[in-house]
């Protein structure tokens, strides 16, 4: 049944590629205006932008909670006058954690709502999906989670972490604690496998020993060989990529195999607050991770984020890493759009290039080059209280290297 | 050897995470013929039901112990009513209740998203069984994989000395074996078939009892186990436990060298290799019942 669903969905998700390839390419060929002649729809007195995340399906529990705090900056924005004195007034759409599902909408908001910009997009799935609509139709997506890097678009915005934002910091860390050998565990699709080659390449410049690698399939929960090969290799941490349901049976496997965060410690790169309320504090307690905002981050800024939240979505509900770069996504739309004094995309483009925003994680600079931000690196350690505490930060703004050009070792990557 | 040791031990407990979930399978699949897509989401509401139970009784030992029969009653409750309401007149088309059950499986998938969230939600295990038993030459063996084995053991010992000794487990055979003869001998056949699916339902329950200690406890949990507990008993053979026990445990070990030797989904592939060439050779499974019913 799963396998059957599985091969439809991929079947559509070619299909679908397939055909934005071709209409990319046509468009290409023939002229520029049929495709590129959609323009923002700011006539009235307010200015619509388009949100796209899963509110079912099997991401729905993570990207709702973005769709949450891209709601609370627009309300916020909207309340302190609105931008370019137009208020916003959003236009929702459900993504369904289905990849064609993601371009079909994407397509809608751009032309049938006229939006001056989307945000959302979790996976990277899901982004590679949309990104030949906005570039065909010269849109701006604005995408707020961390990824796997090595990709440039000009019409999308990343606002979540590149690699060496999130990974290669988590790495330093380790090495800066003494560690020298890694064990890399993962899901099986894009992010890491890419995480981890990037991960091998730095080990081997570091003179670490990766003792080995594994990955388990999207939605796995069975990891007695997996922890059972981890033990047996003897090595100083594990670096873990798992997304989803996977964490949780990793983590209670790797508990009862008698592996604690002292012995052998656990830096992952996809568990935040929300993953770890639904994996038990009782298997993570001590483990690390690797983040850029934390709900615990000190800073009259981030307790005003987190109070606005909480008194808006539920006292019991935590602030994440990507919810914050989604909401930090929406201030510096609104930021760029007033000082290129207009929506349309490419001048709000051309004046993205050192645009600052005091964000709950920090200071934050738009890098006009890249289109990604510089953001403070941050790991982590899970306390008994489900939160997570910062144990070691990059001290400054780390300036977005998605090719990781600026790392000799990473030469053979891209 | 310490790893050697390590793999065959999780090899056998992967072998009795199937074994408990295939269990209440080969009852009401292998001895009734139903295909109940929904088995996967009695799992579920046996965890669920652990979940519930823990926000009342806070003590983790406890409330896992008092989860294990009430778990095998809410489960078994939802499987008479979906026997009664559905299945019961459905039992000639095969087809027709399998798509009648999927359809329920989403019904209750979504029913627990209504209720409890689409998040998963998490259990305190006992510290007893989150710990591990160390022997000699840094062999470790986990508790709750023991639990598991244990739990595992003792449902297949209760169901077949409940099967071969007790009353009512003549009248299931019987009415497995030839169910018009059955009939015709006095044999309230509707009523048999009643309880087959309460205790049926009632073990995958039990299952999801024990899958709290080790997975994920959310709406879909029950969907990627649920296949894997069909081979296990086509592959052992229809209406008889023995074969679902051996089937179990091999295809465990099977899965757990493939693992270690290769990675995770290639392992997987393996299995199924060796199934679909096992159900070549011997399409009718490890073992059959031989009756003398025509059908």
């Amino acid at each position: 049944m799963t396998s059957i669903r599985g091969r439809r969905i991929l079947a559509g998700a070619l299909t679908l590629v397939a055909v934005a390839a071709m209409a990319a390419c046509g468009s290409k060929t023939t002229d520029g205006n049929t495709a590129a002649g959609v323009s923002a729809d700011i006539s009235g007195d307010t200015v619509k932008v388009g949100l796209l995340n899963s509110l079912s399906g099997t991401m729905a529990i993570s990207e709702v909670t973005v769709r949450d705090s891209i709601m609370l900056a627009i309300e916020e924005i909207n309340a302190a006058g609105g931008v370019l004195g137009k208020k916003i007034e959003p236009v929702g759409e459900d993504g369904a954690s289905d990849w064609p599902t993601f371009a079909e909408k994407a397509e809608k908001l751009i032309r049938e709502d006229r939006v001056a910009a989307v945000f959302g997009c979790w996976t990277s799935a899901s982004r590679k999906a949309v990104k030949p609509v906005f570039e065909k139709n010269k849109a701006l997506l604005f995408y707020p989670v961390q990824y796997e890097g090595l990709e440039q678009s000009p019409y999308i915005f990343y606002t979540g972490a590149t690699t060496n934002q999130q990974i290669v910091p988590g790495l330093d860390y380790l090495k800066a604690q003494g560690a020298t050998s890694l064990y890399l565990v993962g899901s099986d699709y894009v992010f890491p496998r890419t995480a981890n080659k990037i991960i091998k390449a730095y080990a081997e410049a570091n003179g670490m020993k990766v003792l080995g690698e594994d990955y388990a399939p999207l939605g796995s929960t069975e990891f007695g060989t997996i922890t059972n090969k981890v033990k047996s290799s003897g090595a100083d941490a594990v670096f873990n990529t798992l997304n989803g349901d996977s964490n949780v049976a990793f983590f209670k496997e790797y508990k009862s195999a008698g592996l604690t965060a002292a012995s052998m410690p656990v830096v992952s790169v996809s568990i935040a607050e929300e993953e770890v309320k639904s994996i038990g504090t009782q298997y993570l307690e001590g483990q690390l991770t690797a983040w850029n905002y934390y709900q615990t981050t000190p800073g009259a800024t981030n307790e005003k984020f987190v109070a606005a939240y909480k008194a808006k979505f539920g006292a019991d509900k935590p602030t994440s890493d990507p919810m914050e770069a989604a909401y930090v996504s929406v201030h510096l739309w609104k930021a760029m759009v007033e000082k290129a004094g207009a929506f349309d995309v490419e001048k709000v483009r051309g004046a993205a290039d050192g645009i600052t925003f005091e964000a709950p994680e920090g200071l934050v600079t738009v890098d006009g080059a890249t289109q990604h931000i510089a953001k403070t690196a941050r790991v982590g350690k899970v306390g008994a209280d489900g939160l997570i505490t910062e144990v070691w930060n990059s001290g400054q703004p780390i300036t977005p290297d998605p090719f990781l050009k600026s790392y000799p070792w990473a030469g053979g990557l891209s | 050897m310490t790893v050697l040791f390590g793999q065959l031990f999780t090899g056998v407990s992967i072998g009795a995470v199937l074994l408990l979930i295939a269990l209440g399978l080969a009852l009401t699949f292998g001895q009734m013929g139903v295909i109940n897509m929904a088995h996967g989401e009695f799992i579920m509401a046996g965890a669920y039901t652990t979940y519930v139970l823990q926000q009342v009784i806070t003590a983790a030992g406890w409330s896992l112990l008092i989860a294990l029969p009430v778990a095998f009653v809410v489960a078994g409750a939802m499987g008479v009513l979906l026997e009664t309401l559905l299945i019961r007149r459905l039992y000639a088309r095969p087809l027709d209740t399998l798509l009648v059950t999927w359809g329920v499986s989403l019904i209750l998938q979504q029913l627990a998203r209504d209720i409890f969230g689409s998040p998963n939600v998490q259990t305190r295990a006992p510290d007893l069984l989150t710990g591990n038993i160390g022997l000699p030459g840094g062999i470790t063996v986990a508790n709750n994989r023991l639990f598991i084995l244990a739990l595992a053991g003792g449902a297949v010992v209760a169901l077949t000395v409940a099967l071969r000794f007790s009353p009512l487990g003549r009248r299931i055979r019987a009415v497995v074996q030839n169910r018009d003869l059955a009939a015709v001998s006095g044999i309230a056949t509707a009523r048999v078939d009643r309880t087959t699916f309460f205790v049926g339902s009632g073990l995958a329950g039990i299952a999801g009892v024990a899958l709290t200690l080790l997975g994920p406890i959310g709406p879909t949990m029950g969907t990627n186990l649920i296949i894997d507990a069909f081979l296990v008993v086509v592959v052992g053979g229809i209406g008889q436990l023995r074969g679902t026990v051996i089937v179990a445990f091999a295809l465990g070990v099977l899965q757990a060298t493939g693992e270690y030797l290769t990675t995770l989904s290639v392992a997987k592939v393996m299995v199924f290799i060796a199934i679909v060439a096992f159900l070549q050779w011997r399409p009718q499974g490890l073992f059959t019942l031989r009756t003398r019913s025509l059908a």
